[in-house]
């Protein structure tokens, strides 16, 4: 009997691991290259704190706001939309590539078609991830309360929130080919899901049937998550279904996500 | 024996599908194609923008399947066994490969390693290319500062990393000035010399001329002439003398036509041409025809049959015009 490191199942589950070590490493070497990036990745989470911040403090008074100070309940909310914001648009990026034949000329090797998406995909998480540590860490001296077990497991989520958007995105890119068409059909996905997700206010002040609605957005439930993990309420129900729901997703739109790239050259 | 083949196709065939329940606007842009390219030839593809050359094209590189027929690769079938297609086979599309924001020695490491290369091979192998491709100077520059040529030698390093038996080249001079474009064929029979074999398309016919060993020509998704360029430029005997006229040319066609000298005589682009044996002795009766009906020429020119002759002999229009 063949040890199951002479496999061929074995072999090819290798290879997706390196194809996307390869894939990974050189996405981040190139978005680390591009100072825009650099520049809007970090600027952006301060823009939010200092410009949008100082709103919250009195809102926090209004009955009905949820509970934990004015930044346990906003922190939480602008990671969640800085995590659907920055992977939502990544489909730019890969139009460039299709553009320039890049994605062409991948596709005419024997490496792992899923190891295209994920590799990109596992760049946007660690960009992503990047500028929510710099947002909390700036927050702390604004009142952000934290524990680091559950700042831990909330950092889990964004990474499963860039998991299940990023896909959609390389999808969507894949098939539109351009960022003209790709831009108004991300911004009309991406509205409806941030503004049903209660970052910009509670859901709590919504009418009955818009909170329904509500719920039926992932990220409803990872802010409500989120936040449960920041004020240290361990025992919110919410924490569960948003860890489940997002699993599941993401597996969804990562497999969907390497179909395509398998089919991108038909 | 006969060589062995590289590339063998039958009956392929690629249709775009059209729009709604008629399928309107379906194309058939591959129409039946039979190929065969032996190995260690430049073979080109020849034929009019949109012809067919770069569908075909993707279909060999298993970029697109096939919606009938079958084609071998290097030993595999494309539909059938891509992955083993892959392994041996380079591609460069048009559209190049080389990403701007990346150095030119990052794109061949990777595409080695993307191959299975360890990162020792892969960076030995990547400044082997950029020595013979004379892109040195330039490796740790991103790709997006280099001259058109450069780029172009670059995307052809990146599709020889792995050493593939055979080498897919979509357009690969398109756009270059006249000194890349030298560059470029020297490049390209530097690597047939090294046993690689190369298929390519070009709409240029001097390129199809001076470059390819044989040869293909297409039009509507049909192949419609193959050889050696020295091959099918025989099949048009004799010279060809173009006669611009003021006036009646169906008259001029007549009188022409009726000539023993003249083999044939039609109507191209508002010119007379007429294919003739031997077209120096040709000029001075034709003149003297001409007179004594007293029909004048405007404009006379005689030249040696060319690939874009036997295009027009083949499909009834100008290569000259269609690629424009």
């Amino acid at each position: 009997m063949p040890l199951p490191w002479e496999s061929a199942a074995w072999e090819k589950a290798m290879r997706t691991i390196r194809d996307t070590w390869l894939i990974f490493d050189r996405s981040l070497t190139l978005s680390l290259r591009n100072p825009v990036w650099v520049i809007m990745g970090i600027g952006q989470p301060i823009l939010y704190l200092l410009l949008f911040g100082p709103l919250l403090t009195n809102i926090a008074r209004m009955p009905g706001f949820p509970p934990g100070g004015a930044f346990n309940v906003f922190v939480p909310g602008i990671l969640v939309m800085t995590a659907l914001f920055s992977s939502a648009f990544v489909g730019f990026g890969l139009c460039d590539e299709m553009r320039e034949g890049v994605v062409e000329r991948m596709t005419v090797t024997p490496m792992s078609r899923l190891a295209m998406l994920v590799g990109r995909s596992l760049r946007d998480v660690v960009l992503l991830l990047g500028q929510g540590l710099i947002l909390v860490v700036l927050a702390i001296p604004f009142g952000l309360e934290i524990n680091l077990g559950g700042v831990t497991v909330a950092f889990a989520m964004l990474a499963l929130i860039g998991l299940m958007m990023s896909p959609v995105s390389y999808t969507l890119a894949l098939v539109l080919k351009s960022e003209d068409s790709l831009a108004p059909v991300v911004n009309g996905l991406a509205l409806p899901l941030l503004l049903l997700s209660g970052v910009m206010l509670p859901m709590s002040f919504a009418p009955d049937w818009l909170q329904t609605i509500a719920k039926l957005n992932p990220l409803y439930h990872a802010v409500a998550a989120i936040r449960a993990l920041f004020n240290a309420s361990y025992g919110d129900s919410e924490i569960v279904i948003g860890v489940v729901v997002l699993v599941v997703l993401a597996a969804v739109t990562i497999a969907l996500g390497a179909r395509s790239f398998s089919r991108a050259a038909a | 024996m006969s060589p062995e083949a590289i590339i063998e196709t039958a009956g392929l065939r690629r249709v775009f599908k059209g729009h709604g329940r008629d399928q309107r606007g379906a194309v058939e842009a591959v129409a039946g194609v039979d190929l065969r390219v032996e190995a260690g030839d430049i073979f080109g593809f020849l034929g009019p923008n949109g012809a067919g050359k770069t569908t075909t094209l993707r279909i060999l590189a298993t970029l697109l399947p096939p919606t009938a027929g079958t084609a071998r690769v290097a030993g595999f079938d494309v539909a059938h066994k891509p992955e083993e297609v892959r392994k041996r086979i380079g591609y460069v599309a048009q559209a190049g490969g080389s990403y701007r924001e990346s150095t030119g020695r990052e794109e061949l490491v990777i595409q080695g390693r993307l191959f299975g290369m360890s990162k020792a091979d892969a960076g030995r192998r990547a400044q082997e290319i950029l020595d013979a491709l004379d892109l040195s100077d330039a490796a740790d520059r991103t790709c997006g500062t280099y001259s058109g040529g450069m780029r172009r030698r670059l995307n052809i390093g990146i599709g020889m990393v792995h050493r593939p038996v055979v080498l897919f080249l979509d357009e690969p001079t398109t756009g270059l000035d006249p000194q890349a474009r030298a560059r470029m064929w020297d490049e390209i029979r530097k690597l047939r010399d090294g046993g690689t074999s190369v298929f390519l398309t070009t709409h240029y016919l001097e390129e199809a001329d001076a470059l390819c060993d044989r040869l293909a020509i297409i039009d509507h998704g049909r192949i419609v002439a193959e050889g050696s360029p020295s091959q099918l430029k025989r099949e048009i005997a004799g010279d060809v003398l173009t006669i611009g006229v003021d006036g009646d040319c169906d008259r001029v066609i007549e009188l022409m036509a009726a000539q023993s000298f003249v083999r044939e005589a039609g109507l191209e682009d508002g010119l007379v041409r007429l294919y003739v044996d031997k077209g120096d002795e040709a000029v001075p009766s034709v003149l003297r025809i001409l007179d004594s009906h007293g029909l004048a020429p405007t404009t006379m020119n005689l030249h040696r049959p060319s690939l874009d002759d036997v295009f027009l002999k083949k499909t009834g229009r100008s290569l000259r015009e269609s690629a424009a």
